[in-house]
């Protein structure tokens, strides 16, 4: 029999969340433990010395950290539906994309939501680029996975639930149907998808916390700012 | 149009790190290819085809097809080709996310730290030695008393971390301290791993790289 698992956690971060969708797609149960990120816990400084952050799967003795790193344990360690495609040149572009999708759009996008002037408008041009170039990835297709949800989907959860908080918050509209028609689509099927949808945050709940962390989110990208 | 290049190619800079992750890998694999030296400062047709998204490389191509980032194309291998000497251990989930989450570390942190030690002077470069310095030492705590990151075996991580070596010699000279001293541990395996074939034969010698960091500063106008 499997030994237990444990997630840590918080109730908004999307990073977090990717892990639980992961788990409820494999039909894995899990304990959620609600991280104070002001008051990191013991268990997640012993878990996770490097970088300090949630997601931390607990599986057991064994604690993996980085939410992508454990999409793909998950994937791995139990059976149920694969969530990464199976031929290695689709896998490839999957974790390729999941990459662009972190190392690029969403830095692009959180200069986008709190700079301003000139300054938001070339990282506005450069998000809208970045979104573009991924939306080429679900033209045609029901999920980026194909006709099931998969690694890809969960590595664009932030684009379908939590993106448009952030603009409500930031009053800023930057992914609209017209010009996004297949990535609005998607969006709007993967978060009403019956196993998704259990892994996602109350979007209320998520803009009463980000919209009293405005005034934080606006000072991180001080440093962000090439000067 | 033309049938599409059957095999392997690999469109790479002679001293990229990145690039020579693949070609180290394919060596300890057996796999031929062609090697494809890529003018950086006018991007070829090819590259930027093949790479639209990034314009960099290395990029793989099998039989003509893409594959980007020099990670992904090393899982890429693993799995197209699983007769060869796999990279990341195979049939252990745990064994694996770790070699990943180890590989990722060493590409948030090494080549980063180390162009702000060679660019930077003053308190920013101070700041770049004191974190290079707890990078390696990381990195050799979680190498720990084996002979490879990788196990008994040459693996995911090693191939991920190994051509840094070839710029350790240059983040001393501009960080002022020994690696050696730092990170023994760390140091004895380089030597380990640079008395493999594969690697031997696809690192540049330090201080090719050294000169080529002096040329970068002269283009970047650091001086």
């Amino acid at each position: 029999m499997s030994p237990p698992v444990k997630l840590l956690g918080t109730f908004s971060s999307g990073f977090s969340r990717r892990a639980e969708a992961a788990l409820r797609l494999k039909g894995v149960p899990y304990e959620l433990i609600q991280e104070d990120l002001s008051n990191k816990s013991e268990l997640l400084l012993m878990h996770n010395p490097i970088h300090k952050k949630v997601p931390v799967l607990l599986h057991g003795d064994r604690a993996v950290c980085e939410s992508l790193v454990i999409v793909e344990y998950i994937d791995e360690a139990f059976d149920g539906p694969p969530l990464l495609p199976i031929d290695p040149f689709d896998r490839a572009t999957a974790r390729f994309w999941a990459r662009f999708i972190d190392d690029k759009c969403s830095t692009s996008f959180w200069l986008s939501l709190w700079t301003e002037g000139e300054v938001q408008k070339g990282f506005v041009k450069e998000f809208k680029q970045n979104l573009a170039l991924l939306e080429t990835q679900i033209k045609g297709k029901r999920f980026f996975g194909g006709d099931t949800v998969g690694y890809l989907d969960i590595a664009a959860s932030g684009i379908a639930h939590w993106l448009p908080v952030f603009e409500e918050v930031a009053s800023v509209r930057l992914v609209t149907d017209a010009e996004y028609p297949d990535l609005c689509r998607w969006a709007k099927e993967y978060t009403s998808h019956e196993t998704i949808k259990e892994s996602l945050p109350e979007r209320e709940k998520l803009l009463a916390i980000f919209t009293a962390k405005k005034d934080f989110f606006m000072s991180t990208v001080k440093s962000m700012v090439p000067k | 149009m033309a049938a599409e290049k059957k095999g392997l190619q690999l469109l790479d800079f002679w001293v990229s790190p990145f690039g020579q992750r693949c070609r180290i890998a394919m060596a300890e694999k057996g796999l031929a290819y062609e090697y494809l030296e890529q003018d950086l400062g006018n991007k070829s047709e090819l590259l930027l085809r093949s790479n639209p998204v990034h314009k960099k490389i290395p990029v793989l191509l099998h039989d003509g097809r893409p594959v980007c980032e020099s990670l992904i194309i090393l899982q890429y291998l693993d799995e197209a080709f699983p007769s060869t000497p796999a990279l990341l251990p195979a049939g252990d989930p745990y064994a694996r996310a770790q070699a990943r989450f180890w590989a990722d570390y060493v590409d948030k942190k090494v080549y980063d730290c180390g162009s702000r030690l060679w660019k930077l002077k003053g308190e920013p470069q101070a700041e770049a030695r004191k974190e290079m310095v707890e990078i390696l030492k990381t990195l050799e705590g979680a190498l720990g008393e084996k002979p490879y990151f990788g196990g008994d075996t040459f693996g995911f991580v090693d191939v991920a971390f190994v051509p840094f070596t070839a710029w350790f010699l240059s983040y001393e000279r501009y960080g002022e301290f020994s690696v050696a001293e730092v990170a023994p541990k760390l140091a004895a395996w380089a030597k380990r791993c640079g008395e493999r074939e594969s690697v031997a034969k696809n690192l540049h010698p330090p201080e090719k790289v050294y000169e080529f960091i002096g040329v970068l500063k002269k283009k970047y106008g650091v001086e």
